[in-house]
């Protein structure tokens, strides 16, 4: 079946996506990716396809019954079915995230469900241009990660925006022709981009034609960036937007 | 599945967390914003809000008709699938029941499919918008609704999960058959009763 592509611009996948049921997963290893993120690695007891772009929502079960769920998206690109790598920000406050900071440690069984989501998600049919502000770089990175693995870099632009170098996701693994990195409050020396949050000259070049837009971050930055690839070129059909909202 | 997460006693829960349905938590002061597009830039002087399908007249309200028409509000909480709940809200608009005596839905109208000026659609049975359960907002917390949250006019259907609550809604759609919407043919719940916790497909 062909896509249903709805005036306006919201584009839905005929075929019924349903999350896989509640099921256990291990926890294989964690690492840091900055002083306030963390990447966990999961192994599913029932391993499922997905697509990038998708989320989990991990639930934390209390011995009196009370329950506690998030959902956080998928670094990791789509492949290894049984294994899920989730990126979590520490959150002040953050029931979940402090929880799974401070307290979980590798061996550890955790409730999962997914994958979830049918919209911001990139099969790779198309030119991808990827916007993350901060943490909103996780589920680009699937995509980013995808293109790589299959020889579709060429066809994926990341643009990230990020205060400073400290807060930088993966940094260690972004470097590439098709990576973009905008410093908001402080650059690595040499940077001859001035800091400042994006502005139309860093989407300037990218080929905006036949591409769908994957924008990924806080609610305010967002609206900046969509505003911004409007102010580009780019149509509202063109778009689309994953709002990280307050979790925890 | 009988499930204990090691060493999780969850945080010291206030007393009014226990009103909100399970799962949910108190966001406190924040409203957040969660939209899947781009937030529209709509113009008021020609903004309307349409009734259509299995109804004996169907009708076309502009701003201007929705403010004359008499006004409901709804005042408490709203919960949100993302797992935040938000209490003591308060939102100004008009019934769907003063909406519907005047499109005057035929009996075999069970479904109602709900367009946005953006193309976000949601579905959710009649039965849910009707009795007082269902609103057009305008206004929320005393101002007028901003355009982030939906304004100039959105629905709001606050006993089930908030994404029913179209911001930016351009028409209701009456059918004898239930056809899934934006996010219900990505994976959410059809009806998405927050005390029933039907999240996803299958809850």
């Amino acid at each position: 079946m062909a896509r249903a592509a709805l005036p306006g611009g919201l584009i839905v996948e005929p075929a019924a996506i349903r999350p896989g049921p509640w099921q256990q997963a291990e926890v294989v290893a964690i690492w840091p990716e900055t002083a306030r993120a963390k990447t966990l690695r999961l192994a599913l007891s029932v391993p499922l396809p997905r697509l990038a772009g998708q989320h989990f929502v991990v639930r934390l079960s209390a011995p009196d019954g009370y329950r506690a769920s998030r959902s956080y998206s998928v670094a990791s690109p789509p492949g290894e079915d049984g294994l899920i790598e989730l990126t979590i920000e520490r959150l002040e406050d953050g029931e979940v995230s402090s929880f799974l900071h401070d307290e979980v440690v590798v061996g550890d069984l955790l409730e999962v469900r997914g994958p979830i989501g049918g919209h911001f998600v990139w099969r790779g049919d198309c030119r991808a241009v990827l916007i993350g502000g901060g943490s909103g770089i996780v589920p680009l990175m699937s995509m980013l990660r995808m293109a790589r693995q299959g020889a579709m870099a060429g066809s994926v632009t990341l643009v990230v925006s990020v205060r400073e170098p400290a807060e930088l996701y993966y940094r260690d693994e972004l470097a590439g022709p098709e990576v973009q990195i905008a410093y908001t409050r402080a650059a690595p020396p040499g940077t001859t981009r001035p800091v400042g949050r994006l502005r139309p000259e860093d989407l300037a070049g990218i080929e905006l034609a036949g591409a769908t837009c994957f924008v990924c971050g806080p609610a305010a930055f967002c609206d900046h960036a969509s505003a911004l690839l409007l102010h580009t070129g780019a149509s509202a059909q063109q778009i689309r937007v994953e709002r990280f909202g307050p979790s925890g | 599945m009988e499930h204990f997460t090691r060493g999780f006693s969850g945080r010291a829960r206030p007393a009014r967390e226990r009103e909100l349905p399970p799962g949910q938590y108190d966001v406190g002061e924040d409203w957040p914003v969660l939209t899947a597009e781009a937030t529209p830039r709509l113009d008021p002087a020609t903004f309307s809000v349409a009734i259509g399908g299995l109804v004996a007249s169907p009708v076309r309200f502009s701003l201007a008709e929705l403010d004359s028409l008499e006004h409901s509000t709804y005042r408490g909480a709203i919960h949100c699938v993302t797992t935040w709940s938000k209490f003591g809200m308060f939102f100004e608009g008009v019934s769907l029941d003063t909406l519907f005596q005047v499109a005057s839905p035929l009996a075999e109208a069970r479904f109602g499919l709900v367009r946005s000026h953006t193309g976000y659609t949601t579905n959710l049975p009649l039965s849910d918008l009707e009795g007082g359960r269902a609103l057009i907002a305008t206004r929320v917390n005393g101002e007028p609704l901003s355009v982030e949250h939906g304004g100039p006019a959105r629905l709001v259907v606050p006993h089930l999960y908030f994404w029913k609550s179209a911001k930016w809604v351009a028409e209701i759609t009456l059918a004898a058959t239930d056809v899934p919407g934006f996010w219900e043919q990505n994976g959410y719940h059809d009806r998405g009763d927050p005390w029933q916790e039907q999240r996803y497909q299958g809850d």
